[in-house]
């Protein structure tokens, strides 16, 4: 792999990592039980792919996906603003998974064009899953295109994708605590 | 030891989600070889995230060991598992135990209009008078419908 496919699958592995977790926080009280299980489910599928993604990556790199996951300081992460945020939100939740699984397709699909089997051949493996993704965020856009909760979101969140990278939200700080605790509290009888 | 045994003692693994399909019916296993007392298997993982696949990993090393051997499972992310790859006898355990078999995969990704489409067929009474309840079910892998015909709500394997 390249250098700037190496850049982009760790921003890829940082935004999926960080989007699980925030998707994950709708399990067991989301305003409906199908949106439960479906953001459970796509939270499940994200850390996956970023789990897979940093094997790939710890393999070049002499680390494990362990230490690229968990050990890096919150400046170091490559996630987009927009994944970091808390959003308590139903309306909100949505315009994001909206807006990223739109820019997650384009960039997956320049990975496929990829002259590295191992960088292509993931890369089609996670699109293949994220189709379902996109369907969903598909089907609630039809229903909220005209909602102005829902549009104000849109607008409101549409920067903080297209933003760089380098600066960070105080959110990915909370999470970052949260998210490593078990991992630096070395519990005894752990080894990693 | 033969390639022949070693793909029968896999044939015993237990799907760890669905026990009543085995991991060579799920169409997980590419390729066995064997070479100076190592069984090397070349294994595909379904969805990325699903929580099986060390399960899945630890049971086939296990059974290799039970034959002998030193296993060499090499796990291959780059390879999209299809569920085209469940066998035939793998999709007709399936719908004996309630899950209806994914359809098969086109050149293009499912849609959301084929998934609404009413050409699935409930795994209980036969009829394709059937609607999608969720995209997404108890697994990465499945989705949830329900069959206005006899009432009743099924799991469908997602198309992948």
């Amino acid at each position: 792999m390249n250098e700037q496919e190496a850049r982009s699958l760790l921003e890829i592995a940082d935004d999926e990592l960080i989007l699980g977790w925030r998707d994950s926080e709708w399990t067991g009280i989301a305003p409906f039980l199908e949106e439960d299980v479906a953001f459970s489910s796509i939270a499940q599928n994200e850390i996956g792919h970023a789990r897979a993604i940093y094997e790939l990556l710890s393999r070049e790199r002499g680390t494990t996906a362990d230490e690229l996951a968990f050990d890096r300081s919150p400046g170091e992460y490559r996630s987009a603003r927009i994944v970091e945020l808390r959003l308590p939100e139903g309306e909100r939740t949505v315009a994001r998974h909206y807006l990223y699984e739109q820019a997650d397709a384009t960039r997956l699909e320049r990975l496929k064009q990829s002259n590295d089997p191992a960088v292509a051949g993931l890369a089609a493996k996670i699109d293949r899953e994220e189709a379902y993704h996109r369907m969903h965020a598909a089907m609630w856009f039809d229903r909220l295109e005209h909602e102005p909760r829902f549009t104000a979101a849109l607008d409101d969140l549409q920067p903080l994708l297209d933003a760089g990278r380098d600066e960070h939200t105080s959110e990915l700080q909370e999470l970052w605590e949260e998210m490593t605790m078990v991992r630096r509290s070395q519990p005894v009888g752990t080894a990693w | 030891m033969t390639t022949e045994q070693v793909w029968d003692a896999l044939a015993e693994i237990p799907d760890p989600e669905i026990p009543l399909i085995s991991l060579v019916d799920l169409g997980v296993i590419r390729d066995v070889a064997i070479e100076n007392g190592t069984v090397r298997v070349d294994f595909t993982p379904t969805f990325l995230g699903c929580p099986a696949l060390e399960v899945m990993r630890d049971a086939m090393a296990e059974r290799i060991r039970a034959l002998g051997a030193e296993p060499e499972i090499v796990v291959h992310t780059e390879d999209s598992w299809s569920t085209d790859r469940i066998t035939p006898a793998g999709r007709e355990k399936l719908r004996a135990s309630g899950f209806a078999p994914p359809a098969p995969r086109e050149p293009n990704a499912p849609t959301l209009v084929q998934l609404q489409s009413n050409v699935f067929r409930c795994p209980y009474c036969g009829s394709t008078d059937t609607r999608l309840e969720n995209i997404f079910g108890p697994t990465p892998c499945r989705s949830l419908r329900y069959c206005t015909s006899c009432r009743q709500p099924f799991e469908q394997f997602k198309t992948i």
